[in-house]
């Protein structure tokens, strides 16, 4: 699909601007990583106060995107646009701690600042773990450590939050739970959400604008003008299921259950997968 | 007590001191490898100083810093893993080094002195370099402390936080390699790694903060260079392995002390999570 959209030099691929109206914009951004191409010409706006939500099926370059986007990764073609100024709040996926390095979640969430105790215990009561201020990071359990991670972020008073997965690590039933806290927080802080997800029928309920993602971007939009639009439903089918998270996409190549791809022979109507949390 | 082994004493306890901090965060960072082919290169350095007549401690300090920089642009292009390049390195710069002796035809070196270390040797400006060095690594590591702990913990999260975690890393491979450079008179090229390393590993399970467990390395590596002199002084045994045994010793020690000691305050259900 070649780009009829002027390809920036990538000497500019990221710029400060004063004169944004939106927190972010990337602008045909691409993106090549030894030698195999990963994004192409990915337009996007992240708004203020808005939930925008990436999805897309494994291999996508959902987190791939997301590095781009927080400036880990240059692209290799196209320009990225912050706001002057931008201060991002990251939540990445699953963070694992090795056990030889001794520290508590309180030393954890001061690394970036040093802050007063009782500013940590608040956010920390805020995202629902308060009683963990003085346990070895290594001690928690994995939906505890997203809830640790997403206080990290608040810290920082994020104009932009940028969650990987959040709800990964936690049981079907508390998902819906950490989209909700999600959705308060925005409220309270007036931040940006940008986020990638799995979990489809939770995400298409929390957010405002959702970007369906398979190396390009195949569609955008509101979640209900996204749902219907044939793009959407050639990835992601055209059901639903309230409640479960189940997504059979139909596609030119198939997955087993551990999200290796399978060889073009796999039998018509297999690839129905549960939720698979690798990208 | 005798003048040398006042200078063998003080030069130990300096290294040691500035061992324990720098090596946790080599243990942290998952470097111990990285430590042992920087200090291989020392031997390199050695060469080169006589070579050249400088001094040989400054030789050394600039092979290490150039083998670590080496490192970094090589580990960035990825080409190789991370292990293979730090064997491939480790034992080419070793190596070097030897034949590079061999060809000194008026100096005569004491090989074992340079692989082992020879503390009681230890002559006063032997002794400035380390404790001079060592201040200045140990000001240094205190002043890159928190964002190099930053970025230790998780190098994205700290980027996206404005860490500069690059130039903090490459700081810190500096220190190590100065570190070295001044220590190789202790316990040696091949033992010195381990006075880093060693006094870290032991000091884990006792530490609940990074500070703790810093500084407690330091105090068990101080520990293991007063008993590896005492027992090297009594036994008349080489000086260098006694610290390192000594060390040993200490971390078997404290594998003894009980898990639960160290999350007393943990939630039981949850600690092995």
């Amino acid at each position: 699909m070649g780009s009829p959209a002027v390809l920036f030099a990538t000497n500019q691929k990221s710029q400060s601007s004063d004169h944004l109206s939106c927190l972010m914009e990337a602008r045909g951004v691409g993106l090549v990583l030894g030698g195999r191409r990963i994004l192409r010409d990915v337009d996007l706006r992240i708004e203020p106060g808005q939930i925008t939500t990436i999805i897309g099926p494994n291999g996508a370059g959902k987190t791939s995107l997301l590095r781009v986007l927080l400036g880990l990764v240059p692209p290799t073609e196209g320009v990225l646009h912050r706001r002057r100024g931008l201060r991002i709040g990251y939540m990445p996926q699953r963070i694992v701690v090795d056990e030889i390095l001794p520290i508590t979640v309180r030393r954890f969430l001061s690394l970036g600042r040093r802050l007063p105790r009782q500013r940590l215990q608040d956010v920390l009561r805020e995202v629902g773990v308060g009683r963990l201020l003085d346990q070895p990071v290594q001690s928690v359990s994995g939906g505890e450590m997203q809830r640790i991670l997403l206080a990290r972020a608040l810290l920082r008073e994020p104009h932009l939050l940028v969650l990987d997965e959040p709800a990964q690590g936690v049981d079907v039933s508390g998902q819906g739970e950490v989209f909700q806290l999600i959705a308060a927080l925005r409220d309270r802080y007036g931040c940006g959400v940008l986020m990638v997800s799995h979990e489809l029928h939770l995400v298409m309920a929390a957010a405002d604008s959702v970007v369906c993602l398979n190396r390009h971007v195949c569609c955008t939009g509101h979640p209900e003008v996204v749902s219907r639009d044939p793009a959407y439903r050639r990835l992601f089918g055209d059901s639903m299921p309230p409640g479960v998270a189940f997504y059979p996409h139909h596609h030119d190549h198939h997955h087993d259950l551990r999200g290796n791809i399978l060889p073009e022979s796999a039998p018509e109507g297999a690839p129905v997968h549960g939720e698979d949390n690798d990208d | 007590m005798d003048a040398f082994i006042l200078r063998a004493l003080l030069g130990g306890l300096a290294v040691a001191l500035v061992a324990g901090p720098l090596g946790s965060f080599m243990v942290w960072r998952r470097m111990a490898y990285f430590g042992d082919t920087l200090a291989h290169s020392a031997l390199l350095g050695v060469a080169l100083g006589f070579l050249m007549g400088i001094s040989v401690n400054l030789s050394v300090i600039l092979v290490c810093m150039a083998l670590a920089a080496a490192l970094v642009v090589l580990q960035r292009q990825r080409r190789l893993a991370s292990d293979t390049l730090l064997g491939i390195l480790a034992h080419s710069a070793l190596s070097l080094g030897l034949v590079a002796i061999a060809f000194l035809e008026t100096v005569r070196i004491d090989l074992m002195a340079y692989l082992f270390g020879d503390i009681l040797a230890v002559s006063w400006v032997d002794l400035g370099w380390i404790l001079g060095g060592g201040a200045v690594a140990l000001l240094a590591l205190v002043g890159i402390w928190r964002p190099l702990l930053a970025a230790t913990v998780h190098e994205d999260l700290a980027r996206v936080e404005g860490v500069p975690v690059t130039a903090v890393g490459i700081a810190f491979m500096m220190l190590i390699a100065l570190v070295i450079a001044v220590a190789m008179k202790v316990v040696g090229v091949l033992l010195i790694t381990s006075l880093m390393i060693i006094p870290a590993a032991a000091a884990r399970r006792l530490s609940r903060t990074p500070e703790q467990m810093a500084a407690l390395a330091s105090l068990l590596g101080c520990l293991a260079v007063t008993a590896g002199l005492w027992g090297s002084w009594n036994w008349d045994t080489p000086a260098g392995p006694s610290i390192v045994v000594a060390a040993a010793g200490i971390f078997l020690l404290m594998l003894a002390v009980p898990v639960d000691w160290m999350r007393r305050r943990g939630d039981p259900e949850r600690s092995e999570a």
